[in-house]
């Protein structure tokens, strides 16, 4: 039964996943939640990889490599962004985007 | 060949005497200056005889024509291929001439000062500035080109700048002296052009080959200019604009009475005697040029020269001021000797006017300067100008009474005086072909008897003004350079001159024209006749006549208002309309496209930074669209190909 | 090491020595000291210069050494000198010489503010030694940038915004100068050799007309700003109205000459061709920068502001003289870039010096000042003198020079244009005697300046060594026009006069 999934579908399902990531990414107020919409476009991004190796050259292993980069770099980019949020709930005391505009002219 | 070679020192002295005095001006005791000043311009004074016996007594004409000597030269700057410019001596009949007429008023002038100045707290500035202007106008009179000429012109027009504005603290000095060097400077830039023009067409500043009628056919001449003029007469009458300027002729007069402002002896030398004429003098230099390249040119000199005449003439008959009557007097002369130039042919007896005109230079150079010194004299007794406020001198100042008298009767033309012999050549050069300048001279010669009798008798006889001090005839120092100018004024008219300076070269026999002389004689007597009635004791007769002629009085009282068409012009026009919107547009305008484009820079960055917001989302937002757009156009590109 | 890197070495020792100099007083010295030099150095580079051009070699340009510097692009520093520069390295010696003197009493930051000016200083001989075009821009930018601090820290008035127009102006002139450097670099080598930006290699070859045409606007007027080229010359008044008086000596009476030779050197030299098309239209723009200037000097109240306008007019005759082809008319170009130089130096030292005293440039609250100081006014008056063109001084002899040469073209376009520039020599007599006569004249209208000193020695020396060349080079003028200058100019007549 799942031989019957194409690569498309796998696609649609990926691009949708980043979408909604796009979309928390530019509504959410709150960084966290920003935060979670960039892993969701990181994971739609592995699932890409993983598909179009599976599908295309499923006699190299690459994209499956590549992915897993991912995962291990999107942790340590998460403890990053979290210790990054800590600090600007420390100085701001929220962890909301707008307040934090102190970056600009 | 080379006998003039001391020539250079002539000038050359007196450019010394300037140097020693004003590097150590604060220095030197007065005593000091003036001898020195005296004794050098003295130097000078001797080596022009000595030159003016050596070239006329000596050397004299050879094969019958006196010969162009170049003393010495050498080239001081070139400006082009073939064109460069000489300084060095031109040693000519008119030159020599020119230099004994220059040193021996100068020397007068430089002795007679040592006793006007002798108070005076710039008393060695003076000194300095008189043998500055004793070396520009030497230089000039002796230049070998048109160049050298124009150099030394604009020297002599600063040396007149700043003895004019010898008073700096005088508003009055300091505006005379800033007019004065601004129209001639305007006359000069006339002078350049021409100069520029007969340069340009004949390759040469020389005035040996530009005024040799043999070279004349050789010159690159043809084609006219604007109003159809040939190429030399436009040339020529920007060079005689050019000594229009210098010599005050009308419209360009408007600068000498008002150089009055400057001392005494400073109005004798320069606004009298010598700088005044080298107007006169230039024309002569190229009369040649002027004769025979165009006549027309010619003619026009001597109709200016002669409407000048009678128009200085009629203002001179009105003004109250003792120096100004001299210097509309000064004007009218130099008119004089202009419309002699203008009237005059070239060679043998048709240049007689040339001659006439040289001739008239050197007397009126004499009385003239004897004037004014006893003007001097005048003023230095009574402390004012103002001929109103004088009156009945001749018992205080006999030697002064007695010397102006003799001025006087010069500048009238009493048979037997200098001014006698020289205006009667005038008149009868005149009278061969111009009829019409023939009259106007006439006129002026009645005009120039009656207000120089006008002068006389109000100052030295009339009703006698009640005075401060009693005036006194002056010390040593200023009587003995009147009595020998007197002494100039008298003889100076026996000289054969005509055997000395003539347009060609070869002497020129004149004997009066006793016609002619009857005539003017006539005239001038009328015209002190008429002043002896009205002024030689006051009477109401004057201001019945006054009256009577009113508005032409009015008129000629104030000069016929030309001062005030320059000042509207220069003012109201040129200031007001030129000068002061180029300064506003140059502010407002150039200056404010400049600012605006850094306001439209400062205006597009305000815009720009609001994009800055510091909202991390608005920045993603952005980035987002801009890769959907940016996908959608690589998407449709790579559908289509 | 070549002997012409010591106009450069000298200077920069000079700033090195100041960095450890402890007082004013000190600082002076060292300045003063190092800038004689400076002095001595050029006076022997005129004697060697001559006695080269004696020795019978007739390059076009003597002494060159060539200097790698960036090999990959063949970019290297080339000295080298002919007449031009040598007379023109011998004006900015003696301008700073004066300038330093002219400052010697330094109120605030005395050490930067000589620091900067010597820097400056030595921008404007490293422009003059080189003839490879990119080092030549890099000279340039190092004389224009100290002006923005010279400027804006010492300078008077609204002085930060003069100095942000100044520096603005002037580099929008280098963007345009870069623009057109680097087109005549790639055109630099038509037959598929090495491109090169030295002057001599370059001007082997012929350009293409409509490369030089594209190019010649972009030379002319990027340099042409520095030269005071009318409508772009406004940052001139200000500028040198809020600068100190050292800076508006320097600025006025080098660096904006730094802008004609540019144009002499680079534009025409390099591009005679578009020369001769674009011509006739930088004419007008210059006859235009004559009368305006002039006129515009007669309204102004500010002595300083008169000087900047009457700048304008004499440096647009500069250029009036560089664009009319001919041998006297450049010769007196180029006089005129000294004799303007000094003359210019003059004034704005006797303003400065002035200024020191009665606290105000404005000429209607003066009055009388020449009997208070009557060495100041006397020297100020023959500065006007010697401006307004009088002979004996040097800028008749350039005038002169430059309407003869003008005159030679007998059409009524060059005619026209040349009267209306002979009529700028009435209206400078105009203005200076204006305010000669309203300031120096007349009777003392303040009396606070009753009991106001002459010169110092320090300011006798300044005014001296500048009253001193004006009048030298105005008697004695062919040495400069024929020997010194006389046959550098052969090349560039030869590359525009092959042209007709």
């Amino acid at each position: 039964m799942w031989q019957d999934i194409s690569l498309q579908d796998v696609l649609i399902v990926s691009t949708l996943m980043f979408f909604s990531g796009v979309y928390g990414f530019l509504t959410r107020r709150n960084l966290i939640t920003m935060l979670m919409s960039v892993e969701l476009m990181l994971n739609a991004v592995n699932i890409n990889f993983v598909a179009f190796n599976y599908f295309l050259h499923p006699e190299n292993m690459q994209g499956m490599f590549f992915a897993l980069f991912v995962v291990v770099i999107a942790a340590a980019e998460a403890s990053v962004a979290i210790a990054i949020i800590i600090g600007i709930y420390r100085r701001f005391k929220s962890i909301n985007i707008e307040d934090v505009s102190k970056m600009k002219f | 060949m080379n006998a003039f070679e001391y020539t250079f020192l002539i000038p050359f002295i007196p450019l010394l005497g300037f140097l020693l005095i004003i590097f150590n001006f604060k220095r030197f005791p007065k005593k000091l200056t003036a001898a020195l000043a005296t004794s050098l311009i003295g130097i000078s004074f001797v080596l022009s005889v000595y030159t003016a016996w050596q070239y006329f007594i000596i050397m004299g004409p050879l094969h019958g024509v006196y010969p162009k000597i170049i003393g010495n030269h050498f080239e001081w700057l070139k400006l082009g291929e073939h064109l460069s410019v000489h300084m060095g001596t031109l040693i000519d009949q008119a030159s020599v001439m020119m230099l004994i007429v220059v040193s021996t008023v100068s020397l007068m002038v430089h002795i007679y000062s040592i006793g006007y100045m002798h108070d005076d707290r710039g008393f060695n500035r003076f000194f300095a500035f008189l043998q500055l202007f004793s070396f520009s106008m030497l230089s000039l009179v002796i230049a070998t080109n048109v160049f050298q000429i124009y150099i030394f012109w604009e020297l002599v027009g600063v040396s007149s700048f700043l003895l004019i504005g010898f008073y700096y603290e005088k508003p009055s000095a300091v505006a005379a002296s800033k007019k004065a060097f601004i129209v001639t400077r305007f006359a000069d830039l006339f002078f350049l052009l021409g100069i520029l023009l007969i340069s340009f067409h004949t390759d040469t500043f020389d005035f040996i080959s530009l005024t040799n009628p043999e070279n004349f056919e050789r010159f690159n001449l043809h084609g006219t200019t604007f109003l159809g003029l040939s190429i030399p007469a436009l040339a020529l009458i920007l060079i005689f604009v050019g000594g229009a300027g210098k010599s005050a002729m009308f419209p360009l007069h408007i600068w000498l009475p008002d150089a009055m402002e400057g001392p005494s002896p400073v109005s004798a030398l320069i606004h009298a005697a010598t700088m005044v004429v080298a107007g006169v003098y230039l024309v002569a230099r190229m009369f040649a040029n002027y004769a025979i390249m165009a006549p027309e040119a010619l003619a026009l000199v001597g109709y200016v020269g002669a409407f000048t005449s009678l128009f200085a003439a009629v203002i001179a008959t009105t003004q109250i001021d003792f120096k100004r009557v001299l210097a509309f007097s000064t004007i009218s002369q130099i008119g004089y000797m202009m419309a002699a130039l203008g009237v005059s042919g070239y060679g043998e007896e048709a240049g007689l006017g040339y001659m006439a005109s040289m001739f008239h230079l050197f007397t009126h150079a004499m009385f003239k300067a004897l004037l004014f010194l006893g003007a001097g004299a005048v003023i230095h007794a009574v402390h004012t100008n103002s001929i109103r406020e004088m009156g009945g001198l001749r018992k205080y100042m006999k030697t002064t009474h007695i010397t102006f008298l003799i001025a006087t009767l010069a500048i009238a033309g009493f048979p037997g005086l200098s001014g006698f012999f020289s205006k009667d050549e005038i008149i009868t050069a005149a009278h061969q072909s111009y009829p019409l300048v023939f009259y106007t001279l006439l006129v002026v010669a009645g005009l120039t008897a009656f207000y120089m009798f006008r002068l006389y008798f109000l100052v030295f006889w009339n009703t006698e003004t009640h005075y401060h001090h009693k005036p006194h005839d002056p010390g040593k120092a200023m009587l003995i350079p009147l009595i020998i100018l007197a002494v100039l004024s008298i003889v100076s008219g026996y000289i054969p001159f005509g055997e000395f300076v003539s347009s060609d070269g070869k002497p020129l026999h004149t004997h009066l024209h006793f016609d002619i002389a009857i005539i003017s004689t006539l005239v001038s007597f009328v015209g002190i006749a008429i002043a002896w009635f009205l002024y030689k004791k006051s009477s109401d007769l004057t201001s019945h006549l006054i009256a009577r002629w009113g508005t032409f009085y009015r008129w000629a009282y104030n000069k016929f208002y030309i001062d005030e068409v320059y000042l509207f012009i220069t003012h109201n026009i040129i200031f007001a309309y030129i000068s002061r919107p180029i300064a506003w547009f140059d502010r407002h305008v150039v200056d404010g496209t400049m600012n605006v484009i850094g306001w439209i820079t400062v205006t597009t960055s305000e815009k720009i930074k609001g994009m800055q917001s510091g909202q991390l989302q608005q920045y993603a937002f952005a980035f987002v669209s801009a890769i959907l757009v940016i996908s959608a156009f690589l998407i449709y590109y790579l559908i289509n190909n | 090491m070549s002997f012409l890197m010591l106009f450069v070495l000298v200077p920069l020792l000079t700033v090195i020595a100041i960095l450890f100099s402890k007082n004013i007083r000190q600082t002076r010295w060292i300045a003063a000291l190092g800038m004689s030099l400076q002095l001595i150095l050029s006076a022997v580079l005129v004697v060697m210069y001559l006695q080269i051009r004696a020795a019978g070699i007739a390059d076009d340009f003597v002494m060159v050494k060539n200097l790698s510097w960036f090999p990959s692009l063949n970019f290297n520093l080339t000295l080298g000198v002919d007449g031009i520069s040598v007379s023109l390295i011998a004006l900015t010696s003696i301008v700073i010489f004066a300038g330093v003197f002219a400052s010697w009493q330094m109120e605030s930051l005395h050490r930067e503010f000589f620091i900067s000016l010597i820097v400056l200083a030595s921008g404007v001989f490293g422009f003059f030694i080189t003839i490879d075009l990119f080092a030549m821009f890099v000279f340039y930018e190092l004389a224009v940038i100290p002006m923005y601090l010279l400027i804006g820290i010492w300078g008077t008035g609204p002085k930060e915004y003069s100095a942000m127009k100044l520096t603005l102006m002037l580099m929008a002139g280098s963007a345009l100068i870069i623009v057109g450097l680097l087109g005549i670099y790639f055109h630099s080598a038509p037959e598929g050799g090495q491109l090169t930006m030295n002057l001599l290699e370059i001007s082997r070859y012929k350009i293409p007309e409509n490369v030089q045409n594209f190019l010649f606007p972009f030379l002319f007027v990027g340099f042409g700003i520095l030269g005071a080229l009318f409508p772009l010359h406004t940052w001139s008044p200000d500028g040198h109205a809020s600068a100190p008086t050292a800076v508006s000596m320097l600025h006025a009476g080098v660096l904006m000459k730094l802008g004609s030779y540019g144009v002499f050197r680079i534009a025409l030299f390099l591009l005679p061709q578009a020369a001769h098309n674009q011509g006739a239209l930088f004419l007008i723009l210059a006859t235009i920068g004559i009368v305006y200037g002039a006129l515009g000097a007669i309204m102004q109240k500010d002595l300083k502001y008169i000087n900047a306008y009457s700048s304008v007019s004499h440096c647009a005759l500069i250029l009036f003289g560089l664009l009319m082809f001919n041998r006297s008319a450049i010769d007196g170009a180029i006089l005129q870039m000294i004799s303007h130089g000094i003359m210019t130096a003059l004034f704005f030292a006797l303003i400065g010096m002035i200024y020191g005293r009665t606290h105000t440039r404005m000429i209607h609250e003066m009055g009388g000042l020449l009997k208070v100081m009557p060495l100041l006014g006397a020297a100020y008056i023959i500065g006007g003198l010697a401006s307004l063109g009088l002979p004996g001084f040097s800028g008749f002899v350039a005038e002169m020079l430059v309407f003869f040469g003008a005159f030679s073209h007998a059409d009524t376009f060059h005619r026209i244009a040349t009267v209306l520039a002979a009529s700028s020599i009435v209206i400078t007599a105009v203005y200076i005697l204006r305010v000669v006569g309203i300031f120096l004249m007349g009777p003392i209208k303040d009396e606070h300046h009753r009991h106001l000193t002459d010169a110092t020695w320090w300011e006798k020396l300044s005014v001296g060594t500048l009253l001193l060349f004006i009048t030298l080079i105005g008697m004695f003028p062919s040495f400069v026009t024929e020997t010194l200058i006389g046959n550098s100019l052969a090349p560039a007549l030869e590359r525009l006069m092959s042209n007709f």
